[in-house]
């Protein structure tokens, strides 16, 4: 058994889901990683943090690999005596491929090289999608690194002031609603932008993230300075049959997502008609009628009936900017400011857009401000006069109730320049 | 040729970026991209997509620990390789998907799924995380791995995953319940759009390491790292150059300690829980929404957190019991009104929730408009 007794830990190993206490004893157990200690060593620098009520962690140092300014983060045990085989602990992360697919061939590669220069423990995944190595010492570094590009053709990930690993949902590759390839644009930016993923020269950092449709299973308009959002502008395609047999009761609603309770017979105009956020259908018990133009293509009919509808063939992406978690100035989403871009090989109106966009924020950004906190700061006109966009009214919720508008001279006939005393020949003092 | 530690830049080799996906897909997959048709949850946690090739696929979908054993990710391996030739993948919530292409496939993988233990007794692959139910938790690194953190992360986890299980394995709720978990403000689990967002916070300002504060940081950094303006610079009794902190403006973010490791914030008794519900990222009907904060702290309490698993299922009843089918926990809230919330959830409501720092009063009522 481990070198540590953890009391508390092992509580952890009670009930039906998987117990990550468990998982890490048995690789202490049988586990070939070089760090031999290491697992112990985590187990029991958790356990002291169970009974203290904090963390043990200090902050990283700089660490890394030749070249690279991003990738590795420094990590260090503040009880290092006690915990030798975890004193030095750095993370590794290294780049997933586009929505997460592996053979096992390639898996039990990236074990064997972890397990040869590491702890032996990951995360699958990280939060913002790279295959996370938890765990190994400096000198382990270059030679992990060499060995990754070399025998596996693997590069790192994303860390620091520079462009964030890419991530995307599974897209086409089996979604029916995917708008656009987001697997092939997420590996194809991340190639182009490999200068900006692995060298900071960013204020802070910045995130891609593609969705295939508005249910975004990638969460991008929430976690991403660039939210790439799927969406069509011509018509929902209807099969009228499919549609009568989900009214039939023939076919389960919602693809059988509420298959666990009883929730009743399925009723189109209340579970579809009604709850459709813009009033553009209607069912008169044989046909069902889409006014498209009216459509804000929410999903919830395509949703409840996928059988029966499927997005139109005019496909794209929205494309919003300005989303990340709360420090500091409070969360925010990103704000639509592409309403339709094609999405398409070579990508090159989007590289367009995102070079405009870094090259703004790079100039006007100051130290840890993030793109949205930016844009709230000088404005969001401001941004659109930088990405060279015009104003459209998708991209507000309403006009602005306050009538303090900052007017530019140019605007205003006759300028700005005015006489005085003109003035005052005709307004006494 | 080997690594030569002598000559680390030999023949290397950089800027390659991540593996090409498509080299990764299954043949089903592969032999259908772009022509799927539509997709139907035959059972919780398994998936059955139709393609207009009439190809099908069958995704058996089992929550993970994000904090995973080169052991358990070789077993893992052993699985796809047994049943399903040598392929798998894996969701953005830490989930893990196995694939076939018959129905007939299902069964045995299943079953193999849910026969394999951890000694201790949990199940290592639970099948579920499908529809109107509770999908795994995206969570950070908590104690086993980060500087700043108010809580841990896995054994929360864990801890309300044992409590919740059942929602995992069943679709009975109205629509689908995204619980998520970061362990400090800097939220790099992203919580503020989720339905249940459990939240590590820090109560007590920030301590000075005088001694030390002024070889270990950059004063100026720290105090343009405050975003209430809360610090400023000062003298100790020696002379030392140092930062004091003015504790009434402090709203306990942690972002000087992220830019100044001699201003520690955690703390066994300041440090613990905030609960955040009604959020969410989709567009289905309403629009993405924030999540709000409905309990402001809950100790932390290991090794089990009682109070917060507790929590999280009294929310997740009370909805579940109250909502109408499709409707996502926010748009409950909002429907029955946040009084009927607190009401219904016996959750107290204290000076804590109303907002008070920027956009404030976007949030305040500004109405007649109320339930008695």
């Amino acid at each position: 058994m481990g070198k540590h007794k953890t009391p508390m830990l092992d509580e952890l190993e009670k009930g039906p889901w998987p117990s990550f206490v468990s998982d890490i004893k048995q690789q202490v157990e049988k586990g070939k990683h070089v760090l031999k200690e290491a697992p112990d060593d985590l187990l029991g620098v958790m356990e002291l943090s169970y009974e203290d009520k904090v963390t043990h962690w200090k902050h990283g140092g700089i660490v890394g690999v030749f070249g690279y300014g991003g990738g590795i983060i420094g990590r260090y045990c503040d009880q290092p005596q006690q915990f030798p085989g975890v004193a030095h602990f750095h993370t590794v992360r290294v780049n997933q491929p586009s929505s997460k697919y592996y053979t096992t061939k390639f898996l039990r590669e990236l074990c064997d090289l972890w397990e040869k220069h590491g702890s032996g423990l990951t995360n699958l995944h990280g939060s913002t999608g790279d295959i996370v190595f938890l765990g190994t010492t400096t000198d382990h570094l270059e030679p992990l690194f060499f060995e990754m590009t070399h025998e596996l053709n693997q590069d790192l990930g994303g860390s620091g002031s520079n462009l964030r690993t890419p991530e995307c949902c599974l897209g086409k590759s089996r979604c029916q609603f995917a708008c656009y390839d987001t697997q092939e644009v997420c590996h194809q930016l991340t190639n182009e932008y490999q200068d900006e993923l692995h060298r900071p020269a960013f204020p802070y950092k910045f995130k891609f993230k593609f969705d295939g449709c508005p249910n975004g299973c990638v969460a991008s308009i929430a976690r991403s300075d660039m939210s790439v959002i799927g969406t069509w502008r011509d018509d929902i395609r209807i099969d009228q049959k499919a549609v009568a047999a989900y009214v039939n009761g023939e076919i389960k609603p919602n693809a059988g997502a509420h298959g666990s309770r009883d929730w009743g017979k399925f009723d189109i105009q209340k579970e579809v008609i009604d709850l459709c956020p813009t009033n553009c259908m209607s069912y008169d018990g044989k046909a069902l009628e889409i006014n498209n133009r009216e459509c804000t293509r929410c999903m919830h009919c395509l949703n409840v009936m996928p059988q029966a509808l499927r997005v139109g063939l005019d496909q794209g992406a929205s494309i919003l900017f300005g989303a990340k978690a709360p420090i500091l100035e409070g969360a925010q989403m990103s704000t639509l400011t592409v309403p339709f871009m094609k999405i398409e090989p070579p990508y090159d109106e989007l590289k367009d857009l995102i070079e405009k966009v870094w090259d703004w924020w790079m100039e006007e950004g100051k130290n840890r401000e993030r793109l949205g906190e930016l844009i709230q700061r000088k404005s969001f006109q401001e941004f659109l006069r930088v990405i060279e966009l015009d104003p459209d009214p998708r991209m507000v919720d309403e006009p602005r109730s306050n009538p303090y508008i900052f007017w530019k001279e140019e605007e205003v006939e006759g300028g700005w320049t005015r006489d005085i005393d003109a003035f005052r020949a005709k307004h006494q003092r | 040729m080997p690594y030569d530690p002598s000559d680390p830049l030999k023949d290397r080799i950089t800027d390659i970026g991540p593996r090409y996906y498509a080299d990764f897909f299954p043949p089903v997959i592969k032999n259908n991209k772009g022509k799927w048709l539509y997709h139907d949850i035959l059972e919780p946690g398994v998936l059955m997509h139709k393609s207009e090739t009439g190809d099908e696929v069958y995704t058996v979908r089992v929550g993970g620990c994000r904090l995973m054993s080169v052991e358990h990710i070789k077993e893992i391996c052993d699985i796809a390789d047994k049943h399903c030739d040598g392929y798998l993948r894996f969701t953005t919530r830490n989930n893990i998907e196995f694939m076939v292409d018959s129905k007939e496939k299902v069964k045995p993988l299943v079953d193999d799924l849910k026969s394999r233990k951890f000694e201790a007794g949990s199940n290592k692959f639970p099948v579920g995380g499908t529809g109107a139910g509770v999908t795994n938790i995206v969570h950070t690194q908590g104690w086993a791995h980060c500087h700043t953190p108010a809580i841990d992360a896995s054994g929360v986890v864990k801890a309300v995953m044992d409590g919740i299980y059942d929602e995992f394995g069943s679709m009975r709720l109205p629509a689908p319940v995204r619980v998520s978990l970061a362990c400090c403000l800097n939220m790099c689990g992203a919580v503020h759009c989720s339905d249940i967002a459990i939240l590590g916070i820090h109560r007590k300002p920030p301590m000075i390491d005088s001694e030390w504060i002024d070889k270990l940081c950059e004063l100026p950094l720290a105090i343009a790292a405050c975003p209430t303006g809360a610090i400023k610079p000062a003298k100790t009794a020696t002379g030392l150059k140092s930062l004091e902190v003015n504790a009434e403006r402090c709203m306990f973010c942690g972002n000087c300690y992220t830019m100044c490791a001699a201003m520690p914030l955690a703390d066994d008794l300041g440090s613990g829980v905030a609960i955040l519900v009604g959020g969410k990222l989709s567009n289905r009907i309403s629009k993405p929404k924030f999540s709000k904060v409905v309990i402001p702290f809950i100790p932390n309490e290991p090794p089990r957190w009682e109070t917060t698993v507790k929590a999280v299922k009294n929310i997740l009843d009370v909805y579940a019991a109250d909502a109408r089918k499709y409707e996502r926990l926010g748009e409950w809230a909002e429907r029955i009104g946040w009084e009927r919330f607190f009401e219904k959830t016996n959750i107290p409501f204290t000076h804590h929730l109303i907002d008070d720092y920027r956009f404030a009063y976007t949030t305040w009522r500004q109405s007649t408009q109320f339930k008695f």
